[in-house]
């Protein structure tokens, strides 16, 4: 009783005291890991130089910025560059294919590997299993540039594709000079890239089951079907969840490397999303701060979904669902 | 227990629909394959599916290996890859280290400081103007530094080292070892499963990478092999739109053939080694798994 009074009114000389402590265990701290500290002094320099140096340089968003003036020298101009891409004739073209893509990936690339996943859950046979795994997983480890070299070869006038199609009467033209196929061909190659690997996780997921829970829900009359509602899916559902919050913070960042490989002038009606809007921007036409400001504002937007999906999980699931 | 007729239905729609997605994953890379060998002038005649090369010659590689662009593309490419990767494992494992060791006050917070960089970042403008500025522009540095530390396989490092006995370590640190040596002497030659994964993780990264390459290096002499493959492809992209003309067709000839071979040159490495390796891969995607 008497300790429990002293915890509830801390004397004004007990806190100095506490705080000085902090400052006093800070530098005991330092001093005793001083080797550790020395350690991972090269990796956190590795961080500030190539990731918090690059966010302190997204100051010139706010400025009409000139590489000879430098961050310091350069006029401070406000939101200007904002309004500048709010305004822009291709601001909605742009806001509009990022989430046509990433929209269309989330609902046919997000539940593809989950559906291998359970596919190969079923099968009995360990060297079919093995097979079917070591051959899906290979398109993952081809580049980029291969990937859409083999795209723009196949879907050329000549392609293999193109003849499969013209066979139903498409026209016989490079599909990637069409703006509807562009979608299309950039989800669905999405998925052959991704979807093998993608499946590893949940199969992961899915052997960690519990056995014994099958058993139970045949004993009980279940079938195969009541099984796979019953045990498999709430069995899987925390890394179901945990992915798709990672999937939604990424909701408006469709990543430049394959639409720039992909694209061409025909296209960019459909194909031109914000990060490819900002490599051109920036790194074409040396827009410095208006692209700067183009991607800050994408950004933004990102981690305001994620934190957003991620407080949602947490209300609507358990908290294990949840990224912190 | 017998099965039912439509349990064994849908086993064998399973396995068909699976035997398809097979033939899907490999046959493009297959087709690049034959296709390589294949004489030119029966390939563009050619109409549907190949199943053996059409005739067979080496032209193709002949011309390939003898291409300056692709050779010099290649010792660039194994150049950042052996530098990239020896730096790679060098500071992941320092950063791993550290983050692994308990007791340490600062610790949660370089980490914060470290994971933020996975949900935020200045964007592409900001990131090459800041490289640029250290005046690595139209280095190799340029390609090998800025992504020599990859934060999730930082992650991963760290997950495997504090899966080693915390004991090992204290009865070391009794003996009298420093951090270092503990590091080198004991949880290194521990983790070389480990290290196996982020070699193959770091280097498939630096093989495929194409991006800061494309705008960081000026130099034609510095591109590594992805960049050479890029431009290949892209320009039998723009010889393939003027498909009409008379001149234009001995290019176009030329660079089809030549096309696939580089293709195969630039992708066989991966997937030879891969298949021996696999299990190493998945090793890291399971140990990242655990923590999310």
């Amino acid at each position: 009783m008497k300790a429990n009074q002293i915890s509830l009114k801390p004397n004004p000389i007990n806190r100095h005291k506490l705080k000085e402590s902090f400052w006093q265990r800070a530098i005991n701290d330092v001093k005793k890991n001083k080797v550790l500290y020395l350690i991972v002094s090269p990796v956190v320099l590795f961080y500030v130089l190539f990731c918090y140096v690059p966010m302190y340089g997204v100051l010139i968003a706010f400025q009409r910025f000139e590489p000879a003036l430098g961050v310091f020298g350069s006029d401070w101009v406000g939101f200007d560059n904002f309004k500048d891409f709010f305004t822009n004739i291709y601001f909605w073209r742009v806001l509009r294919n990022t989430l046509t893509i990433s929209l269309n990936s989330l609902i046919f690339g997000f539940p593809a590997p989950i559906i291998l996943a359970l596919s190969i859950y079923e099968l009995t046979a360990k060297r079919f299993v093995k097979m079917v795994q070591t051959v899906t997983y290979l398109p993952y480890f081809i580049s980029v540039v291969v990937v859409v070299g083999l795209i723009k070869d196949f879907t050329s006038s000549s392609g293999i594709i193109t003849q499969f199609f013209s066979m139903f009467g498409m026209p016989i033209q490079s599909m990637l000079m069409d703006k509807s196929l562009f979608v299309p061909i950039y989800i669905i190659s999405d998925i052959w890239q991704g979807i093998g690997w993608g499946s590893i996780i949940y199969l992961a997921a899915l052997t960690s089951i519990n056995t014994e829970l099958y058993e139970a829900c045949r004993i009980d009359g279940g079938g195969r079907v009541r099984q796979l509602i019953t045990v498999t899916l709430p069995g899987i559902m925390p890394t179901i969840v945990i992915l798709l919050i990672l999937r939604l913070g990424g909701i408006l960042s469709v990543g430049y490397e394959k639409i720039i490989l992909m694209y061409n002038e025909a296209t960019f009606e459909t194909a031109d999303v914000i990060s490819s809007f900002v490599y051109r921007a920036g790194l074409q036409e040396r827009n410095w701060s208006f692209a700067t400001a183009v991607g800050l504002f994408n950004s933004v937007i990102n981690i305001m979904v994620l934190i957003g999906a991620n407080y949602l999980s947490r209300k609507l699931t358990d908290s294990e669902a949840s990224l912190w | 227990m017998k099965e039912t007729f439509g349990r064994k239905l849908f086993i064998c729609i399973n396995v068909v629909a699976l035997i398809l997605l097979m033939i899907a994953c490999v046959y493009p890379l297959v087709y690049v394959l034959f296709a390589s060998f294949s004489d030119s002038t029966q390939l563009m005649a050619h109409k549907g599916l190949l199943f053996t090369p059409l005739g067979f010659n080496l032209d193709t590689y002949k011309a390939v290996f003898e291409n300056d662009m692709i050779l010099t593309g290649y010792m660039n490419t194994l150049f950042i890859l052996v530098v990239g990767v020896t730096i790679s494992i060098f500071l992941t494992s320092l950063g791993a280290y550290f983050l692994s060791r308990k007791g340490v006050m600062f610790k949660n917070l370089i980490l914060g400081f470290i994971i933020f960089t996975m949900f935020f970042s200045g964007g592409l403008i900001p990131f090459f103007l800041t490289v640029k500025g250290y005046g690595l522009y139209n280095t190799l540095w340029a390609v090998i530094l800025p992504t020599v530390i990859n934060t999730y396989n930082l992650i991963i490092m760290r997950t495997s080292f504090s899966q080693i006995p915390e004991s090992l370590v204290e009865s070391a640190t009794i003996d009298g070892a420093g951090h270092l040596t503990v590091l080198f002497r004991i949880i290194l030659p521990l983790s070389m499963a480990i290290i196996a994964v982020m070699i193959l993780y770091y280097g498939v990264g630096i093989w495929n990478a194409w991006f800061n390459a494309m705008i960081f290096l000026n130099d034609r002499t510095l591109f590594p092999l992805q960049l050479v493959l890029k431009e290949i492809l892209i320009q039998n992209d723009t010889s393939a739109m003027m498909q009409g003309t008379t001149n234009a067709a001995d290019t176009y000839k030329i660079s089809e053939t030549l096309k696939y071979g580089v293709i195969v040159v630039a992708t066989l490495p991966i997937l030879m080694i891969y298949p021996l390796l696999q299990k190493y891969f998945v090793n890291g995607v399971m140990i990242g798994a655990i923590k999310g």
